[in-house]
């Protein structure tokens, strides 16, 4: 690697410049989702005046505005609450956020640490924001909020096994589970000797993107998998006892998870912040590392587009539906396709 | 190597303690969000060994999966919001007794077998040298592992089914 900059800064300041970094960009990411899609994208679609109107142009006073009344309020505690427990459980969401950033590479020098487990490491890091919301259900001392948090673990460990089988066959075809090397795969590889676009793994791994988006739906409890916190029955379920800066909390952790799921998918299956042009770990190194980020952004946003298309259009499906579209549906499907990727690999 | 010693300390004694908090607290949800921490400590020590691969398989598996089962068992039959004196029993002493003795004899065979011996730790270990393990050497082992797990699965369908 050579130094780009004048001056040579120690491994405690590298570090210290990662963590800001990171604490920086969930936040970030969840003001600009929560902005672009929850905020305009809906209104638009649904015909909701409301977040239209606030401030000048398309309401753009309305963010603000929400954030002031988030800051404002009250901070509750049910009086039957187990105060340790109900405190800690909106910041393990959080967490389980934050660290999944870890990993993910915006360039060919922008990135925390290039893990070799990478993926691997994603997922279960992923995995343990529902610690943090049975936490959340149970603490609340709240019916409601006790069968929010039930369903929301019911359903997530359904759809950890589909969202987890999905990323194999991306795995198995790129031949690591490093997501830098994932990237790096998808800009040189070849179709039948054609390498004038690379091979974004969303050509062959089509059925694997599938199954991931509508598990990674599943996994952020976004309509139609929206049973765990259905507000005309659960009001809300395990959020239901949150007010104030905590209740920000949990719509950080959800819009934030929303971020980080469109940047895995955007890393395995479009290609992440690569082109199929020019050699990024070599003489275009800086280049790269100035597009990166711009360039994952745009593919993060198609995705995330997406997955919100899915949020605003469809109804909430039923507990037995849903279960039954992971087990009987999803994780077969799955299974089918790493075989499938098995033997072609193999093959050729 | 000092800092890894200092680490291992700190991660150990976070583990000791909620370990003994697992086993003391009236509060049976308590005892399974302690148990979290200790394997969490446990997917630390794997990390301090190099073994990456290892310590994410215990995040995912233990914490993300086995302490969920738990605590969604505890909360789909009774889900306790007050400390319960029935969770103590009159069998702490014995099994008191029984966790030291446990503890003294694998920290004698421990260092009876491994004596003053230094592991080199130089970088973590890949990915594929655990995969070439599992599928090359133990490639036996791992299939009957498979197999063994298979017939639990299907015994405890057969088990749960009513018709």
């Amino acid at each position: 690697m050579t130094p780009t900059l004048a001056v040579d800064i120690g491994w405690g300041t590298t570090l210290g410049i990662k963590t800001l970094v990171v604490l920086g960009i969930v936040p970030l990411g969840a003001l600009i989702l929560g902005y672009v899609f929850l905020l305009k994208m809906m209104s638009h679609m649904q015909s909701r005046l409301g977040p239209m109107d606030p401030g000048g142009f398309h309401g753009w006073y309305q963010l603000i505005g929400d954030g002031l009344k988030f800051l404002q309020k009250e901070d509750i505690m049910p009086e039957h609450a187990d105060r340790k427990v109900f405190a800690l459980a909106p910041a393990v969401v959080v967490m389980s956020t934050f660290l999944v950033f870890v990993v993910i590479p915006a360039g060919p020098r922008i990135v925390v640490a290039p893990l070799d487990v990478g993926v691997f490491y994603a997922l279960a890091v992923s995995s343990l924001s529902v610690v943090g919301v049975l936490m959340a259900g149970w603490a609340s001392a709240n019916k409601y909020a006790l069968l929010g948090g039930l369903r929301a673990a019911a359903q997530l460990i359904a759809y950890e096994l589909p969202l987890v089988l999905a990323v194999v066959g991306v795995v198995i075809q790129a031949g690591t589970m490093n997501l830098q090397g994932i990237v790096a795969y998808q800009s040189d590889a070849e179709i039948f000797g054609f390498g004038g676009i690379g091979l974004p793994l969303i050509l062959t791994q089509f059925v694997g993107f599938a199954v991931f988006m509508v598990a990674a739906q599943a996994e952020l409890t976004q309509p139609p998998f929206d049973m765990p916190v259905a507000e005309s029955e659960l009001v809300s379920g395990y959020m239901v006892e949150y007010t104030g800066f905590r209740f920000l909390f949990f719509f950080i952790g959800e819009f934030g998870t929303a971020f980080a799921f469109s940047a895995l998918a955007a890393t395995l299956f479009l290609g992440g912040w690569g082109l199929p042009w020019g050699d990024p770990f070599g003489t275009d190194q800086l280049l790269f590392d100035l597009l990166g980020p711009a360039l994952l952004f745009v593919k993060m946003m198609i995705v995330a587009f997406l997955m919100f298309w899915a949020r605003f259009t469809y109804p909430r499906f039923r507990e037995d539906q849903l279960q039954a579209l992971a087990w009987k549906w999803l994780i077969p499907i799955a299974l089918v396709n790493i075989l499938a990727t098995g033997v072609l690999k193999v093959a050729f | 190597m000092i800092a890894q010693n200092v680490v291992f300390g700190v991660l150990a004694a976070a583990m000791v303690l909620s370990a003994i908090g697992v086993v003391t607290t009236k509060n049976v949800v308590h005892a399974a969000l302690y148990l979290v921490v200790v394997l969490a400590g446990g997917a630390g020590q794997f990390l301090l060994l190099g073994q990456e691969f290892v310590a994410w398989v215990q995040v995912l598996v233990y914490i993300g999966a086995v302490i969920v089962l738990f605590l969604f068992g505890i909360m789909l039959t009774r889900a306790p919001m007050q400390p319960k004196e029935s969770l103590d029993n009159d069998l702490k002493w014995p099994g008191l007794v029984v966790a030291v003795a446990l503890v003294g004899i694998l920290g004698a065979l421990l260092v009876d077998a491994f004596e003053d011996t230094e592991i080199e730790l130089e970088a973590p270990t890949r990915t594929i040298e655990v995969t070439d393990a599992v599928f090359r050497t133990y490639i036996i082992p791992f299939e009957v592992v498979g197999i063994l797990l298979l017939a639990a699965l299907i015994g405890a369908v057969v088990l749960a089914r009513k018709d």
